[in-house]
Protein backbone atom coordinates (compact mmCIF):
# COMPACT_ATOMS: atom_id res chain seq x y z
CA UNK A 1 0.00 0.00 0.00
CA UNK A 2 0.78 3.36 -0.49
CA UNK A 3 3.04 4.97 2.53
CA UNK A 4 1.39 8.31 1.66
CA UNK A 5 -2.18 6.96 1.78
CA UNK A 6 -1.65 4.68 5.08
CA UNK A 7 -0.06 7.72 7.00
CA UNK A 8 -3.01 10.11 5.72
CA UNK A 9 -5.60 7.05 7.34
CA UNK A 10 -3.50 7.15 10.38
CA UNK A 11 -3.47 11.30 11.08
CA UNK A 12 -6.75 12.66 8.70
CA UNK A 13 -7.06 16.30 10.14
CA UNK A 14 -10.01 17.73 9.32
CA UNK A 15 -11.10 21.16 8.22
CA UNK A 16 -15.00 22.35 8.37
CA UNK A 17 -16.77 23.78 5.23
CA UNK A 18 -20.08 24.78 5.24
CA UNK A 19 -21.78 26.09 1.74
CA UNK A 20 -24.81 26.84 2.70
CA UNK A 21 -25.98 24.16 5.24
CA UNK A 22 -29.02 24.82 7.53
CA UNK A 23 -26.61 24.84 10.95
CA UNK A 24 -27.73 21.40 12.27
CA UNK A 25 -25.15 19.03 10.18
CA UNK A 26 -22.25 22.05 11.79
CA UNK A 27 -23.70 21.65 15.37
CA UNK A 28 -23.76 17.59 14.66
CA UNK A 29 -19.76 18.35 13.78
CA UNK A 30 -18.87 20.16 16.67
CA UNK A 31 -20.88 17.45 18.73
CA UNK A 32 -18.24 15.06 17.11
CA UNK A 33 -15.15 16.95 17.97
CA UNK A 34 -16.14 16.90 21.82
CA UNK A 35 -14.50 14.61 23.85
CA UNK A 36 -17.18 12.75 24.72
CA UNK A 37 -16.16 10.94 21.03
CA UNK A 38 -12.98 11.56 21.61
CA UNK A 39 -11.76 11.14 17.83
CA UNK A 40 -8.39 11.93 18.89
CA UNK A 41 -7.57 8.54 19.61
CA UNK A 42 -7.85 7.92 15.91
CA UNK A 43 -5.77 11.22 14.42
CA UNK A 44 -8.38 13.10 14.15
CA UNK A 45 -8.17 16.53 15.12
CA UNK A 46 -9.69 19.93 13.95
CA UNK A 47 -7.24 22.60 11.98
CA UNK A 48 -7.87 26.11 11.46
CA UNK A 49 -6.74 26.29 7.76
CA UNK A 50 -7.79 24.04 4.66
CA UNK A 51 -4.05 23.73 3.70
CA UNK A 52 -3.19 21.71 6.69
CA UNK A 53 -6.08 19.73 5.99
CA UNK A 54 -6.56 15.81 4.96
CA UNK A 55 -10.07 15.91 4.79
CA UNK A 56 -12.58 18.45 3.84
CA UNK A 57 -16.10 18.08 5.72
CA UNK A 58 -18.45 19.48 4.18
CA UNK A 59 -22.19 20.55 4.46
CA UNK A 60 -25.35 21.99 2.99
CA UNK A 61 -26.16 22.52 -0.52
CA UNK A 62 -23.91 23.91 -2.48
CA UNK A 63 -25.58 27.85 -3.38
CA UNK A 64 -24.33 29.70 -6.43
CA UNK A 65 -22.54 31.95 -3.52
CA UNK A 66 -20.61 29.61 -1.81
CA UNK A 67 -19.44 27.47 -4.96
CA UNK A 68 -16.58 29.53 -6.00
CA UNK A 69 -15.43 29.49 -2.37
CA UNK A 70 -16.03 25.73 -2.34
CA UNK A 71 -13.88 25.15 -5.46
CA UNK A 72 -11.09 27.74 -4.06
CA UNK A 73 -10.42 25.65 -0.40
CA UNK A 74 -10.52 22.43 -2.43
CA UNK A 75 -7.34 24.06 -4.28
CA UNK A 76 -6.32 24.96 -1.43
CA UNK A 77 -5.71 21.99 0.42
CA UNK A 78 -2.91 20.34 0.08
CA UNK A 79 -3.56 16.38 -1.80
CA UNK A 80 -3.82 13.76 -1.23
CA UNK A 81 -7.38 14.88 0.80
CA UNK A 82 -10.52 13.10 0.95
CA UNK A 83 -14.13 15.60 0.76
CA UNK A 84 -16.55 14.50 3.08
CA UNK A 85 -20.07 15.00 2.24
CA UNK A 86 -22.35 15.76 5.45
CA UNK A 87 -25.98 15.62 5.56
CA UNK A 88 -28.41 15.30 2.85
CA UNK A 89 -28.06 18.13 1.46
CA UNK A 90 -24.63 18.07 0.42
CA UNK A 91 -25.13 14.16 -0.51
CA UNK A 92 -27.95 15.06 -3.00
CA UNK A 93 -29.16 18.54 -2.60
CA UNK A 94 -32.09 17.26 0.16
CA UNK A 95 -34.89 19.24 -0.01
CA UNK A 96 -33.69 21.82 -1.84
CA UNK A 97 -33.47 19.80 -5.19
CA UNK A 98 -35.61 22.45 -7.24
CA UNK A 99 -34.18 25.77 -5.66
CA UNK A 100 -33.12 28.64 -7.31
CA UNK A 101 -29.78 29.00 -5.41
CA UNK A 102 -28.21 25.96 -5.58
CA UNK A 103 -25.69 24.96 -8.24
CA UNK A 104 -24.70 21.46 -6.09
CA UNK A 105 -24.26 19.03 -4.98
CA UNK A 106 -20.88 18.94 -3.27
CA UNK A 107 -19.36 16.40 -5.63
CA UNK A 108 -20.39 17.85 -9.14
CA UNK A 109 -18.47 21.19 -7.73
CA UNK A 110 -15.70 19.38 -6.55
CA UNK A 111 -15.52 17.31 -9.98
CA UNK A 112 -15.43 20.02 -12.14
CA UNK A 113 -12.19 20.91 -10.64
CA UNK A 114 -10.38 17.68 -10.09
CA UNK A 115 -12.51 14.53 -11.52
CA UNK A 116 -10.26 12.04 -9.49
CA UNK A 117 -11.25 13.64 -6.07
CA UNK A 118 -11.82 11.25 -3.61
CA UNK A 119 -15.26 11.57 -2.11
CA UNK A 120 -17.33 10.13 0.46
CA UNK A 121 -21.03 10.59 1.52
CA UNK A 122 -22.62 10.62 4.79
CA UNK A 123 -26.53 10.61 4.42
CA UNK A 124 -28.96 11.36 7.13
CA UNK A 125 -30.84 15.24 8.39
CA UNK A 126 -28.50 15.29 10.08
CA UNK A 127 -26.24 12.38 10.47
CA UNK A 128 -25.11 11.61 13.81
CA UNK A 129 -21.54 11.30 15.44
CA UNK A 130 -21.93 7.95 15.11
CA UNK A 131 -22.74 7.60 11.39
CA UNK A 132 -20.18 9.79 10.96
CA UNK A 133 -17.66 7.95 12.82
CA UNK A 134 -19.07 4.90 11.06
CA UNK A 135 -18.85 6.89 7.48
CA UNK A 136 -15.09 8.18 8.13
CA UNK A 137 -13.94 4.49 9.16
CA UNK A 138 -15.82 2.75 6.48
CA UNK A 139 -14.44 5.57 3.79
CA UNK A 140 -10.77 5.09 5.36
CA UNK A 141 -10.82 1.33 5.10
CA UNK A 142 -11.36 1.77 1.11
CA UNK A 143 -8.67 3.77 0.80
CA UNK B 1 39.27 14.76 9.85
CA UNK B 2 37.98 12.77 12.53
CA UNK B 3 37.09 15.78 14.61
CA UNK B 4 34.89 16.81 11.85
CA UNK B 5 33.25 13.68 11.97
CA UNK B 6 32.71 13.53 16.12
CA UNK B 7 30.97 16.91 15.17
CA UNK B 8 28.64 15.68 12.62
CA UNK B 9 27.93 12.85 15.10
CA UNK B 10 27.03 15.31 17.84
CA UNK B 11 25.14 17.46 15.91
CA UNK B 12 22.85 14.55 13.14
CA UNK B 13 22.59 11.75 15.45
CA UNK B 14 23.41 11.54 19.41
CA UNK B 15 22.14 14.63 21.49
CA UNK B 16 21.31 16.55 17.99
CA UNK B 17 18.99 16.02 15.51
CA UNK B 18 18.04 12.52 15.62
CA UNK B 19 18.13 12.03 19.13
CA UNK B 20 16.34 15.12 20.29
CA UNK B 21 13.27 15.02 17.31
CA UNK B 22 12.41 11.73 18.42
CA UNK B 23 12.70 12.48 22.50
CA UNK B 24 10.28 15.57 21.52
CA UNK B 25 8.02 13.92 19.23
CA UNK B 26 7.44 11.65 22.29
CA UNK B 27 7.01 14.52 24.55
CA UNK B 28 4.89 15.87 22.07
CA UNK B 29 2.65 12.74 22.46
CA UNK B 30 2.96 13.14 26.14
CA UNK B 31 1.44 17.21 26.02
CA UNK B 32 -1.45 15.83 24.34
CA UNK B 33 -2.26 12.83 26.32
CA UNK B 34 -1.71 14.31 29.42
CA UNK B 35 -4.28 16.83 27.91
CA UNK B 36 -6.59 14.49 26.92
CA UNK B 37 -6.86 12.77 30.25
CA UNK B 38 -7.17 16.41 32.28
CA UNK B 39 -10.56 16.72 30.34
CA UNK B 40 -11.60 12.76 30.70
CA UNK B 41 -10.66 11.44 27.42
CA UNK B 42 -8.38 8.66 26.26
CA UNK B 43 -6.38 10.71 23.85
CA UNK B 44 -3.57 9.90 21.23
CA UNK B 45 -1.46 6.65 20.90
CA UNK B 46 2.17 6.59 21.65
CA UNK B 47 3.01 6.80 17.48
CA UNK B 48 0.25 9.60 16.96
CA UNK B 49 3.07 12.80 16.57
CA UNK B 50 5.15 10.53 14.00
CA UNK B 51 2.03 9.38 12.29
CA UNK B 52 1.58 13.32 11.72
CA UNK B 53 4.97 13.86 10.46
CA UNK B 54 4.91 10.95 8.17
CA UNK B 55 1.63 12.42 6.89
CA UNK B 56 2.76 15.74 6.21
CA UNK B 57 6.26 14.33 4.49
CA UNK B 58 4.22 12.96 2.55
CA UNK B 59 2.01 15.67 1.26
CA UNK B 60 2.38 18.38 -1.16
CA UNK B 61 3.96 22.15 -0.72
CA UNK B 62 1.37 25.04 -1.62
CA UNK B 63 3.28 28.02 -2.59
CA UNK B 64 0.66 31.17 -2.42
CA UNK B 65 0.61 33.13 -5.08
CA UNK B 66 2.17 36.61 -3.53
CA UNK B 67 4.36 35.01 -0.87
CA UNK B 68 7.97 35.27 -1.21
CA UNK B 69 8.58 32.12 -2.78
CA UNK B 70 12.71 31.59 -1.28
CA UNK B 71 11.93 33.17 2.38
CA UNK B 72 8.61 31.49 2.58
CA UNK B 73 10.63 28.09 1.89
CA UNK B 74 13.92 28.98 4.10
CA UNK B 75 12.36 30.51 7.50
CA UNK B 76 11.38 26.79 8.74
CA UNK B 77 14.81 25.29 8.19
CA UNK B 78 16.51 28.30 9.82
CA UNK B 79 14.36 28.42 12.98
CA UNK B 80 14.95 24.51 12.92
CA UNK B 81 18.54 25.14 12.72
CA UNK B 82 18.64 27.55 15.43
CA UNK B 83 16.90 25.24 17.87
CA UNK B 84 18.97 22.21 16.63
CA UNK B 85 22.08 24.24 17.93
CA UNK B 86 20.48 25.63 20.98
CA UNK B 87 19.71 21.45 21.65
CA UNK B 88 23.58 20.90 21.29
CA UNK B 89 25.19 23.16 22.79
CA UNK B 90 22.77 22.27 25.75
CA UNK B 91 23.53 18.58 25.69
CA UNK B 92 27.08 19.00 25.17
CA UNK B 93 27.01 21.65 28.34
CA UNK B 94 25.56 18.11 30.29
CA UNK B 95 27.42 15.37 28.74
CA UNK B 96 30.52 16.38 27.89
CA UNK B 97 30.75 19.74 30.11
CA UNK B 98 32.39 21.28 27.14
CA UNK B 99 31.37 24.70 27.59
CA UNK B 100 33.08 28.10 26.65
CA UNK B 101 32.90 31.81 28.19
CA UNK B 102 30.24 33.60 26.87
CA UNK B 103 27.75 29.92 26.14
CA UNK B 104 25.04 31.71 28.00
CA UNK B 105 24.59 34.74 25.33
CA UNK B 106 24.36 32.30 22.87
CA UNK B 107 21.75 30.35 24.15
CA UNK B 108 19.87 33.68 24.72
CA UNK B 109 20.55 34.68 20.68
CA UNK B 110 19.45 30.75 19.67
CA UNK B 111 16.33 30.90 21.51
CA UNK B 112 15.11 34.07 19.33
CA UNK B 113 15.75 32.14 16.36
CA UNK B 114 12.63 30.42 15.94
CA UNK B 115 10.52 33.16 17.00
CA UNK B 116 12.33 35.20 14.38
CA UNK B 117 11.93 32.67 11.66
CA UNK B 118 8.09 32.80 12.44
CA UNK B 119 7.52 36.03 11.75
CA UNK B 120 10.11 35.92 8.80
CA UNK B 121 7.90 33.18 7.44
CA UNK B 122 4.79 34.50 8.48
CA UNK B 123 5.13 37.74 6.72
CA UNK B 124 6.53 35.96 3.27
CA UNK B 125 3.56 34.09 3.14
CA UNK B 126 1.38 37.24 2.13
CA UNK B 127 -1.77 36.06 4.14
CA UNK B 128 -3.80 39.04 6.13
CA UNK B 129 -4.26 36.27 8.95
CA UNK B 130 -0.58 35.21 9.29
CA UNK B 131 0.10 39.20 9.50
CA UNK B 132 -2.03 39.65 12.47
CA UNK B 133 0.04 36.01 13.83
CA UNK B 134 3.18 38.00 13.04
CA UNK B 135 2.47 41.27 14.34
CA UNK B 136 1.61 38.99 17.72
CA UNK B 137 4.39 37.19 17.74
CA UNK B 138 6.95 40.62 17.51
CA UNK B 139 4.77 41.85 20.40
CA UNK B 140 4.94 38.37 22.77
CA UNK B 141 8.91 38.68 21.96
CA UNK B 142 9.11 41.76 23.11
CA UNK B 143 7.18 40.77 25.91
CA UNK B 144 9.18 37.36 27.29
CA UNK B 145 12.62 38.50 26.38
CA UNK B 146 12.89 40.92 29.13
CA UNK B 147 11.92 38.88 32.22
CA UNK B 148 14.24 35.75 30.52
CA UNK B 149 17.32 38.24 30.50
CA UNK B 150 16.14 39.37 33.61
CA UNK B 151 16.04 35.71 35.53
CA UNK B 152 19.43 35.15 34.03
CA UNK B 153 20.99 38.01 35.75
CA UNK B 154 19.43 36.48 39.15
CA UNK B 155 21.45 33.48 38.36
CA UNK B 156 24.66 35.09 37.15
CA UNK B 157 24.78 37.27 39.95
CA UNK B 158 24.06 34.22 42.26
CA UNK B 159 27.19 32.35 41.09
CA UNK B 160 29.54 35.51 41.35
CA UNK B 161 29.84 36.71 37.72
CA UNK B 162 29.55 33.87 35.55
CA UNK B 163 28.45 33.65 31.88
CA UNK B 164 29.58 29.89 31.52
CA UNK B 165 26.75 27.06 31.19
CA UNK B 166 28.75 24.68 33.04
CA UNK B 167 29.40 26.96 36.05
CA UNK B 168 26.05 27.62 36.68
CA UNK B 169 24.67 24.25 35.93
CA UNK B 170 26.91 23.19 39.54
CA UNK B 171 24.67 26.05 41.51
CA UNK B 172 20.82 25.11 42.43
CA UNK B 173 19.49 28.63 42.54
CA UNK B 174 15.94 27.54 42.76
CA UNK B 175 16.80 26.79 46.46
CA UNK B 176 16.86 30.39 47.42
CA UNK B 177 13.86 33.09 46.88
CA UNK B 178 15.40 35.22 44.74
CA UNK B 179 16.47 32.16 42.65
CA UNK B 180 12.62 30.44 42.90
CA UNK B 181 11.15 34.19 41.52
CA UNK B 182 14.03 33.70 38.88
CA UNK B 183 12.96 30.52 37.95
CA UNK B 184 8.82 30.88 38.06
CA UNK B 185 9.27 33.47 35.43
CA UNK B 186 10.98 32.04 33.11
CA UNK B 187 9.06 28.89 33.69
CA UNK B 188 6.20 31.79 32.23
CA UNK B 189 8.69 32.87 28.99
CA UNK B 190 9.33 29.16 28.46
CA UNK B 191 5.61 28.63 27.92
CA UNK B 192 5.19 31.79 25.48
CA UNK B 193 8.04 30.38 23.21
CA UNK B 194 6.46 27.40 23.12
CA UNK B 195 3.21 28.96 21.88
CA UNK B 196 1.34 27.10 24.53
CA UNK B 197 -2.11 27.92 26.09
CA UNK B 198 -2.05 30.99 27.71
CA UNK B 199 0.27 32.31 25.51
CA UNK B 200 -0.53 30.93 22.21
CA UNK B 201 -1.54 34.25 20.80
CA UNK B 202 0.14 34.49 17.61
CA UNK B 203 -1.48 30.46 16.24
CA UNK B 204 -4.71 30.55 17.43
CA UNK B 205 -6.53 27.86 15.83
CA UNK B 206 -9.53 28.98 17.24
CA UNK B 207 -9.25 33.18 16.27
CA UNK B 208 -6.92 33.64 13.02
CA UNK B 209 -7.12 30.48 11.85
CA UNK B 210 -3.30 29.33 13.02
CA UNK B 211 -2.18 32.19 12.28
CA UNK B 212 1.91 32.40 11.52
CA UNK B 213 1.80 28.96 10.28
CA UNK B 214 -1.52 29.61 8.02
CA UNK B 215 0.16 29.12 4.67
CA UNK B 216 2.23 26.04 5.19
CA UNK B 217 1.59 22.90 4.42
CA UNK B 218 3.21 19.41 3.61
CA UNK B 219 6.42 18.99 4.70
CA UNK B 220 7.02 22.56 5.30
CA UNK B 221 4.30 22.21 8.34
CA UNK B 222 6.34 19.04 8.92
CA UNK B 223 9.65 20.91 9.62
CA UNK B 224 7.82 23.69 11.92
CA UNK B 225 6.59 20.92 13.60
CA UNK B 226 9.63 18.95 14.13
CA UNK B 227 11.07 22.43 15.24
CA UNK B 228 8.33 22.74 17.98
CA UNK B 229 9.03 19.40 19.34
CA UNK B 230 12.80 19.87 19.39
CA UNK B 231 12.02 23.29 21.67
CA UNK B 232 9.75 20.77 23.75
CA UNK B 233 13.32 19.29 24.74
CA UNK B 234 15.52 22.05 24.40
CA UNK B 235 13.62 25.02 26.63
CA UNK B 236 13.16 22.10 29.22
CA UNK B 237 16.56 21.44 29.13
CA UNK B 238 17.94 25.07 29.79
CA UNK B 239 15.96 25.71 32.57
CA UNK B 240 17.11 22.26 34.01
CA UNK B 241 20.53 23.81 33.45
CA UNK B 242 20.38 27.29 34.83
CA UNK B 243 17.92 26.81 37.45
CA UNK B 244 17.73 23.43 38.79
CA UNK B 245 21.46 21.81 38.95
CA UNK B 246 21.90 20.86 35.56
CA UNK B 247 21.17 17.59 33.73
CA UNK B 248 23.33 14.73 35.54
CA UNK B 249 23.98 11.98 33.21
CA UNK B 250 25.67 9.34 35.96
CA UNK B 251 24.53 6.69 37.83
CA UNK B 252 21.57 8.11 40.17
CA UNK B 253 22.06 11.75 38.25
CA UNK B 254 20.92 10.54 35.39
CA UNK B 255 17.19 9.70 37.22
CA UNK B 256 17.43 12.70 38.99
CA UNK B 257 17.69 14.25 36.10
CA UNK B 258 14.87 13.30 33.99
CA UNK B 259 12.47 13.36 36.88
CA UNK B 260 13.81 17.32 36.71
CA UNK B 261 12.39 17.41 33.37
CA UNK B 262 9.44 15.46 33.65
CA UNK B 263 8.71 18.44 36.47
CA UNK B 264 9.38 20.89 34.25
CA UNK B 265 7.23 19.01 31.05
CA UNK B 266 4.21 18.50 33.90
CA UNK B 267 4.47 22.10 34.85
CA UNK B 268 4.16 23.32 31.35
CA UNK B 269 1.13 20.97 30.74
CA UNK B 270 -0.59 21.96 33.84
CA UNK B 271 -0.11 25.59 33.14
CA UNK B 272 -1.64 24.83 29.66
CA UNK B 273 -4.58 22.96 30.52
CA UNK B 274 -6.10 25.59 33.04
CA UNK B 275 -5.86 28.72 31.27
CA UNK B 276 -7.37 30.27 28.65
CA UNK B 277 -5.63 32.06 26.60
CA UNK B 278 -4.73 35.86 27.06
CA UNK B 279 -5.20 39.21 24.81
CA UNK B 280 -1.69 40.75 23.95
CA UNK B 281 -1.82 43.72 25.53
CA UNK B 282 -2.94 41.36 28.77
CA UNK B 283 0.29 39.18 28.29
CA UNK B 284 2.90 41.92 27.76
CA UNK B 285 1.52 43.58 31.02
CA UNK B 286 1.61 40.59 32.79
CA UNK B 287 5.51 39.76 31.31
CA UNK B 288 6.63 43.34 31.82
CA UNK B 289 4.79 44.68 35.34
CA UNK B 290 4.29 41.71 37.16
CA UNK B 291 7.13 39.03 36.15
CA UNK B 292 9.30 42.35 35.80
CA UNK B 293 8.57 43.64 38.81
CA UNK B 294 8.90 40.13 41.23
CA UNK B 295 12.55 39.70 38.92
CA UNK B 296 13.46 43.31 39.86
CA UNK B 297 12.84 42.71 43.42
CA UNK B 298 14.89 39.12 43.03
CA UNK B 299 18.13 40.26 41.99
CA UNK B 300 17.77 43.29 44.76
CA UNK B 301 17.38 40.04 47.11
CA UNK B 302 20.14 37.91 44.84
CA UNK B 303 22.57 41.12 45.07
CA UNK B 304 22.07 41.80 48.82
CA UNK B 305 22.50 37.87 49.46
CA UNK B 306 25.64 37.30 47.66
CA UNK B 307 26.89 40.89 49.34
CA UNK B 308 26.75 39.43 52.98
CA UNK B 309 26.89 35.64 51.93
CA UNK B 310 22.79 34.77 52.28
CA UNK B 311 22.68 31.33 50.37
CA UNK B 312 18.90 31.82 50.67
CA UNK B 313 17.92 34.95 49.73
Amino acid sequence: MNWRIRSLKKSPWVFHVNTGACNNCDIEIVDLLTPKFDVERFGIKLVGSPRHADALLVTGVVTAQAAPRLREIYRQTAKPCVVFAIGACACDKGIFYNGYHVVGPVDKIIKEIDPNAIIAYVPGCPPKPEAMIAGVVKALSVL
Amino acid sequence: MTDAAWSLLWIVVFPGFLFTSVLGLVASWVVRKVSALVQWRVGPPLMQPFYDIAKLLGKEILVPEDARRSVFMAAPLIGMAGVLLLATILWRTAIAQSAFVGDVIVVIYLMVVPSLALIIGGSASASPHAAIGTSREMKLVIGYELPLVLALIVVILKSGGQLNLSVLAQQTPVYSISGMIAFLASLFCVQAKLGFVPFDIAESETEIASGVLMEYSGPLLAVWKVMQALMLVALPLFLITVFLGGFGTTGWGLAWAIGKYVLVLVLVILIKNTNPRVRIDQAIRFFWVYCGGALVVAIILAAIGTHYGINWL
